[in-house]
């Protein structure tokens, strides 16, 4: 892991069928913190995020991962650096929850694991409660079990930047409490994440840095405490938001 | 454990090709003309070994590509592209002139051809952008109407062929068993060989493309290029088997099907390895079975058709179409 250097984001575009989905983003991503990425439905942040992981070719401008442009870069190196984990993960292969965590190895052991490889694969099995599970088949698992799988096999991978679409999606409480903090511990050893989160509590309680999205533009960024303001969410949500405050970070009630 | 399993049936499948094997080489061996007759069933038996690997091999290969089980390179219309650059070639050259090309270079050109077209075709069908292989209605559906379409472009130049060009078409429309293209054996095994090989060098990376475009590219897969390769290999594969015996509709998904159930949770490795020999067991074991039992009162392609065609209808109507 180099951990050095940030995400660089310059000038990026992108249409879908003559539709504007990004306008020109400028962005610069810190390393060693975890980045919130928050927005209404549509706003871009999946592109966005897919476009910086290469999942989508770029169409116009440029991004840079920890200095190395993402449009030059053999993606075997890109995975060196990145791990990616999106919204669909549809397997077509049978495998069980350790072979699939195992395969996050690849960009390390091409499938020749080595004891480093399976002990990092043990750890994350660990890490993500998915011991009692390792011998089962992933399609015998419920969603929110199979998410800490695919998260478990992105962590794995052992990058500087991991970037998560969505990932809390069909956990419940208690386990996307445990990612956020296991994420945190992550940036403390120095890793980085771009995360895409729906929960705005979340963002405030574990994120450093917030950036906040809408109809393809960057509409704010910075620490928690300066973008997730009531001015702010509730013309991002085009709805009123109040924003309270817990242990010195905002508290987001937006049911009132 | 697991593997204890696993090899345990591979174990015995690899006894009953070998069983089988020596049935259709040594049953019912007379006391006159053994070498005769022993090389004519050795020519035969590896002609039947060739074509099953091939069809196996093609269809695993095929079915990661498309994300799914029951599409085979028969379904998406491989072998009627091999049977439409035939007809073509007969329209063109007149019966004279397609007996007289030479059958080495003539099979060549056509694997070629058809490589280039499959790819052209089924990789940006399959390749093109973000998720569009995990669209299955779309992916099939086009894949049957390449299919019906190749048929009929087929069919179209077959009726405006003389009675004895379109007799030549028909005779290599039909997949037959029992009289195997012996000539195009050496051709077929120089091809099909070094391409499973191939395939099986690839095996680890198709257990990554197994996973997903998304999972793929961020495990630094070079996506495009296993797909574009394993997309080849299956043209190359299917020309050889089709070249070698006619089109075999259903051969695959049987095998295929019989695979996952044998091998459920088997690498790609193993999976290619295994469908081979199944693909072989069936075609040698049925073969000696309506060759030496059934007096050739039935044909094995039909069989192989009618029970594959229940196993797809089956498969579809238990809704397993990944």
């Amino acid at each position: 892991m180099s951990g050095t250097g940030g995400i660089d984001v310059r000038g990026v575009t992108h249409r879908i069928h003559g539709t504007t989905i990004l306008q020109p983003i400028d962005l610069s991503l810190p390393s060693g913190k975890v980045t919130a990425l928050i927005g209404p439905n549509g706003a871009g942040k999946s592109t966005l995020i897919r476009l910086i992981a290469r999942i989508d070719p770029l169409q116009t401008g440029e991004v840079t991962v920890n200095g190395l442009d993402v449009r030059q870069t053999p993606s075997a190196r890109l995975a060196l650096e990145m791990a990616f984990m999106g919204q669909h993960s549809g397997l077509v292969s049978r495998l069980r929850v350790r072979e699939l965590v195992a395969f996050g190895r690849w960009p390390h052991c091409h499938g020749r694991p080595g004891p480093k490889d399976r002990a990092a694969v043990e750890k994350a099995l660990a890490d993500f409660d998915l011991l009692p599970l390792a011998d089962r088949f992933m399609d015998e698992l419920s969603g929110g079990q199979a998410q800490r799988a695919h998260l478990a096999m992105t962590v794995v991978q052992e990058t500087p930047w991991l970037l998560l679409d969505e990932p809390l999606n069909n956990l419940d409480l208690a386990h996307a409490r445990a990612l956020m903090a296991h994420l945190a511990r992550l940036r403390d050893e120095g890793r980085s994440v771009l995360i895409v989160l729906h929960d705005l509590n979340f963002a405030s309680g574990w994120a450093d840095h917030v950036v906040a999205m809408k109809d393809g533009r960057i509409l704010a960024e910075g620490v928690p405490a300066e973008v997730l303001t009531e001015p702010r969410l509730s013309e991002l949500y085009d709805t009123p938001i109040t924003v309270g405050s817990y242990q010195g970070r905002p508290l987001i009630l937006h049911h009132l | 454990m697991r593997d204890r399993k696993t090899l345990i049936r591979l174990g015995l499948l690899v006894l009953a090709v070998g069983v089988a094997a020596a049935l259709w080489m040594f049953q019912g061996l007379g006391a006159g003309r053994r070498d005769f007759v022993l090389a004519l069933r050795w020519e035969k038996l590896i002609a039947l070994v060739l074509i099953g690997a091939s069809v196996a091999v093609a269809t695993v290969l095929f079915q990661t590509v498309s994300r799914n089980r029951i599409l085979t390179p028969s379904i998406m219309g491989f072998d009627a592209l091999y049977l439409l650059i035939q007809t073509l070639a007969v329209a063109m050259l007149g019966v004279t002139g397609f007996a007289m090309l030479p059958g080495g270079p003539k099979f060549l050109i056509e694997t070629a051809l058809m490589t280039a077209l499959a790819l052209a075709l089924f990789g940006t069908l399959l390749g093109r952008g973000a998720g569009s292989a995990e669209d299955i209605a779309r992916t099939i559906l086009t894949g049957v109407v390449l299919g019906i379409l190749f048929r009929a472009g087929a069919s179209l130049i077959g009726r405006l062929l003389d009675p004895n060009a379109y007799a030549t078409v028909q005779a290599v429309s039909f997949a037959n068993f029992g009289r195997p293209n012996a000539a195009l054996v050496g051709w077929g095994a120089a091809l099909a060989l070094p391409a499973m090989g191939l395939a099986l060098w690839m095996g680890p990376r198709l257990d990554v493309l197994g996973l997903g475009r998304e999972r793929a590219v961020s495990l630094g897969l070079r996506y495009r290029v296993v797909m574009t390769g394993a997309l080849a290999l299956t043209a190359v594969l299917v020309a050889v088997s089709t070249a070698l015996v006619g089109p075999v509709a259903f051969l695959g998904l049987i095998v295929a099907g019989l695979t996952h159930g044998l091998f459920p949770a088997a690498r790609h490795r193993l999976r290619l390895v295994t469908a081979a020999l199944i693909a072989c067991l069936l075609l040698v074991l049925g073969q000696w079975l309506f060759e030496r039992f059934l007096g050739r009162q039935a044909v094995l392609s039909v069989v192989i058709e009618f029970a594959g065609g229940i196993l797809f209808l089956a498969l579809l109507l238990k809704g397993r179409i990944r």
